[in-house]
């Protein structure tokens, strides 16, 4: 009732084209003349009257439910659009229906062609809305989640297959590789990442080094978290805090990109013109992510160095003379290198996740927004296990 | 203006004036002015790119306007206040150029969407509705689980419009309801047009390229070019037009005019 009530108001401010009703006014009697029941209907028949008419109606049908014939007179019925017109054709075919003689008289000749219209609704061949037991439900969910990653994993080796087709291609005639599309990606990706990422990886070198200096003070071995530091931050957290940031930065952006492409067919577009579009959009972009995140990861770990020594000499009272000699005794040129090895193939996988969920996009909104949420979670979580297969690998080799 | 004599006493449910809209140095509608009378088909008609949608829009409020002023059932969009802008929104219905429906909601959560906003009806109630406008508009119940990607170009334009329709509105804006439509779903559009024109006392403001329309459907025909209506009248009046452009839209090689010279329209 009472958003009934909020609803005439905002219709009464409307200043309609004709009275509306007031909400006590009644839009059809009834009376009992034998056993033929007269209905006569009043006023105006609109939309906004249409839920207290669609309860009279209601009630009149399970109120004679085995009257003979009806007479619905009309002439008294002001206006009409097709919320009334669809009601009265409601009641005649409810009466109809349980086999008594339904009959509509003074219609105004205006409305004669929408009730005709309305009448030729057939309403038989709504498809029913699936409602699947919920048992059922739950199971299919989790066999259609699982083919999904299984799908999607094979969706992931096909791109790659095909991306490595597109470069063989590309080498063999240089020319057509798309150079200014790579440049105006690595832009978009490394160049204009650089200042977020700085930022980013020297807070938390500024942070692992305040807490490492923190507890190491406890036992006396202050100077080793310069060790701690080094290591951390060159072979593992630099690669990984940059590869994270860049699935949640470009990873999304490429997804969302080559997604709405898809949705208006400028994918399909680019096929018909006889190109590829992995050559031509997923390429170059690819490659930009393969370039910049190794740069982004050594700016990344350099600053990540520096927020720890400033903290370092800062907070835990150790000179920057200090910290460069230890650091140089803690790592060596292969703790460097195992950070800048696992860049480029963490990259390839993000670039790739992105274009295969970038594709997967189907026609609408929704699909998008889902397909960008699944690059990201994928990609980090790919980087993550990625990371934790490099570790073996460098593990088993000894570096 | 042309238009204001030839119509006399009938009520202006669109009233343009000096209306200024461009984008950057560009000034695509430079003064216009246009009525549109209640209970009326106009047909607005213009080059490609000569801004009809800019000016459709522009009445709609999606686009800001630089000088000018607009008034929709006598209320001055331009001042009016957030409530009285939206009770005239509720009154008008809009057919977008490319269709525009919801592309994560069904066919028939598209067309019960508006419904749903502004009146409180059960579902048994909005479903029957949805299946009786989408069969107004020629469509079947068998589209209504359909998501709007699953559809073919002339069923999005036959949905835009039963969702265009779907409050009653007094007003329709449609651009160019028939593009893309075959000759047959174009006509059984104008025919439905006038139909609900006729039973709804609905007033059209149709931008269109079709020339059959025009002919068939449109009382009124209202002409854009340079940034103005340069002419505005039923089709006799601009078949009797000397304007150059008129003269080559209405009687050049693609109209009826064009196809038999000796039409009874041609004087
Ligand atoms: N958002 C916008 N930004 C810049 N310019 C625009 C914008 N929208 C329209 N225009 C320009 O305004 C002019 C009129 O465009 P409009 O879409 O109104 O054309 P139209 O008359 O509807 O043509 P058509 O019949 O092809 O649909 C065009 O020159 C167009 O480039
Ligand atoms: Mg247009």
């Amino acid at each position: 009732m009472v958003n009934r009530i909020a609803c005439f108001q905002v219709f009464s401010s409307l200043g309609g084209r004709s009275a509306v009703g007031s909400v006590s006014e009644t839009l059809l009697e009834e009376t009992m003349q034998g056993d033929r029941l007269v209905l006569s209907g009043r006023g105006a028949w609109l939309a906004v009257a249409a839920h207290d008419l669609e309860a009279t109606i209601e009630s009149l049908i399970k109120k004679y439910p085995s009257v003979k014939t009806v007479a619905i007179d009309m002439s008294q019925v002001e206006r009409l659009d097709t919320f009334g017109a669809w009601l009265l054709e409601r009641l005649v075919r409810a009466f109809t229906r349980d086999g008594s003689k339904a009959e509509v008289t003074g219609l105004k000749d205006d409305y004669r062609a929408l009730t005709e219209e309305v009448r030729k609704v057939k309403l038989e061949d709504i498809p029913p809305r699936t409602h699947g037991q919920t048992l059922a439900y739950a199971l299919n969910a989790i066999g259609e989640n699982i083919a999904a990653i299984g799908q999607s994993f094979a969706a992931m080796v096909n791109m790659l297959g095909a991306l490595v087709v597109a470069l063989v291609r590309v080498l063999s005639r240089p020319r057509s590789f798309r150079l200014t599309s790579m440049i105006h990606q690595l832009d978009n990706v490394a160049w204009r990442a650089v200042p977020i990422v700085l930022l980013i990886t020297f807070l938390i070198g500024c942070i692992i080094a305040q807490q490492g200096l923190f507890h190491f003070r406890k036992f006396g071995a202050d100077v080793y978290v310069v060790d701690m530091v080094g290591i951390l931050v060159l072979r593992e957290l630099g690669v990984l805090i940059v590869c994270i940031m860049v699935a949640g930065r470009s990873g999304s952006a490429y997804t969302a990109e080559l997604g709405s492409m898809k949705m208006r067919e400028e994918i399909d577009a680019l096929r018909t013109m006889g190109f590829d579009p992995i050559e031509v959009l997923i390429l170059p972009r690819v490659l930009a992510l393969i370039i910049g995140v190794p740069i982004l990861t050594f700016l990344g770990s350099m600053a990540a160095l520096y927020g720890g020594g400033l903290v370092c000499w800062l907070y835990g009272g150790i000179d920057p003379d200090i910290f460069l000699s230890r650091l140089k005794e803690a790592i060596a040129l292969n703790t460097f290198q195992v950070g800048m090895i696992k860049a480029p193939f963490m990259a390839l996988v993000i670039g790739v996740v992105a274009s295969v969920e970038g594709l997967a996009v189907k026609g609408s909104a929704e699909s998008l927004g889902r397909q960008t949420t699944a690059s990201v979670v994928e990609s980090i979580f790919l980087v993550i296990v990625m990371d934790g297969i490099f570790a073996i690998f460098f593990a088993s080799i000894g570096m | 203006m042309a238009q204001a004599s030839s119509n006399g006493q009938r009520e202006v449910v669109i009233e343009a004036r000096g209306i200024v809209v461009g984008f950057g140095s560009h000034i695509v509608l430079d003064h216009t002015d246009l009525d549109v009378y209640r209970g009326e088909i106009l047909g607005f008609v213009g080059g490609s790119g000569a801004g009809k949608s800019v000016l459709m829009r522009t009445i709609i409020g999606l686009i800001p306007k630089r000088a000018g002023t607009i008034k929709v059932f006598g209320v001055n969009m331009g001042e009016a206040s957030d409530v009285e802008r939206r009770a005239v929104e509720r009154r008008w219905g809009v057919l977008f150029q490319q269709g525009a429906l919801f592309s994560s909601l069904t066919v028939m959560e598209n067309l019960q969407f508006p419904v749903r906003e502004y009146l409180d009806l059960s579902q048994r109630l909005l479903d029957d509705l949805a299946v009786a406008k989408l069969e107004m508009v020629g469509l079947d119940a068998s589209v209504c689980n359909k998501f709007p990607s699953e559809l073919s170009g002339g069923m999005t334009k036959r949905v835009a419009l039963a969702r265009a329709l779907a409050l009653d509105p007094e007003i329709v804006f449609l651009d160019e309801p028939t593009s893309g439509l075959d000759p047959i779903g174009a006509g059984d559009f104008d025919t439905l047009i006038a139909t609900l024109q006729r039973t709804l006392g609905l007033t059209v403001f149709m931008v269109t390229h079709d020339l059959d329309s025009l002919h068939t459907v449109c009382d009124r025909i209202a002409v854009l070019a340079e940034g103005k209506v340069i002419a505005a009248g039923p089709m006799d009046t601009m078949l009797k037009s000397e304007h150059p452009w008129l003269k080559s839209y209405f009687r050049g090689k693609r109209s009826r005019a064009g196809y038999q010279p000796q039409g009874k329209a041609v004087t």
